[in-house]
């Protein structure tokens, strides 16, 4: 079984919060024992995600928690916003597509740093993406 | 706001990135950066991003976008310090920066903008013979 440590959240309404939120999260990963590889990736992930929650989203809610499955320790972190949500998940999913300005590599790019990836998105209504790594 | 200051010696414009980087202020880089080689003239521009914890694909952008820009005012740009963990989630998360030189620290980078700016000379020199 899995339990829930510790969780902390935040809004995410301007870019001062993506600096707070990358500062919470390596201050986590870094008390976890994250290797200095991992450590990057994660923060990295939370950067990528949280830029889309601000730009895509317009804005939304960020959390993030510690995990514990008995055997080993983990973070997951969750993105979610209420914006207008993701026509063709498979096509955002893609590396290189992009509805805005960025480079189209926020959600692969986060899966691929991640070991556990889901998002769900309904147009009109928003999107979640869940995120986990562990140690 | 905190600049980023940008240092000229010789032909060269030298960036230390020190902290942790604001949108906003990236961004004003890349507006002062391209005004900085058209009123100086340099040749070569050197950005040490050993300090840097991460990059993410927007920084990573606008590193290859300055890098495209300076191009186009002939002016080469080399990206030093990068930390292995950087190195390594980049690759994962896909960001290449093309056009963008890279050095391991700025020592070297300063010697890889010389090699580059006397080849060019080099060049000019041989068609002009020519």
């Amino acid at each position: 079984m899995i339990s829930v440590l510790s969780t902390e959240s935040r809004d995410i309404t301007s870019e001062d919060d993506l600096m707070q939120i990358k500062a919470s999260v390596k201050r986590i990963v870094a008390l976890l024992g994250f290797s200095l590889v991992n450590q990057t990736k994660i923060i990295t992930a939370a950067a990528e995600l949280s830029r889309n929650t601000l730009i895509y989203g317009r804005g939304g809610n960020f959390k993030i928690s510690v995990l514990d499955d008995n055997r080993r320790k983990g973070v997951q972190m969750i993105f979610a916003d209420s914006g207008p949500g993701i026509e063709n998940l498979d096509q955002a999913l893609k590396d290189g597509f992009t509805s805005g300005h960025g480079m189209g590599l926020g959600l692969g790019g986060s899966k691929r740093l991640m070991d556990d990836f889901d998002i769900k998105s309904t147009v009109g209504v928003g999107t979640t993406v869940c995120v986990t790594k562990w140690v | 706001m905190e600049k980023i200051p940008i240092l000229k010696i010789g032909k060269f414009l030298l960036i230390t990135i020190q902290v942790d980087l604001h949108d906003k202020m990236i961004l004003a880089l890349q507006d002062e950066l391209t005004n900085m080689i058209v009123k100086t003239g340099a040749r070569g521009i050197l950005i040490d991003i050993s300090a840097l914890e991460i990059v993410d694909s927007f920084i990573g952008r606008i590193l290859a976008q300055v890098a495209s820009c300076a191009k186009l005012l002939d002016a080469e740009t080399v990206v030093t310090g990068m930390r292995p963990a950087v190195a390594i989630t980049m690759v994962e998360l896909g960001i290449s920066m093309k056009g963008v030189h890279t050095a391991l620290n700025a020592e070297d980078g300063m010697e890889l903008l010389n090699d580059i700016l006397l080849q060019d000379e080099n060049a000019h020199d041989f068609s002009a013979i020519n």
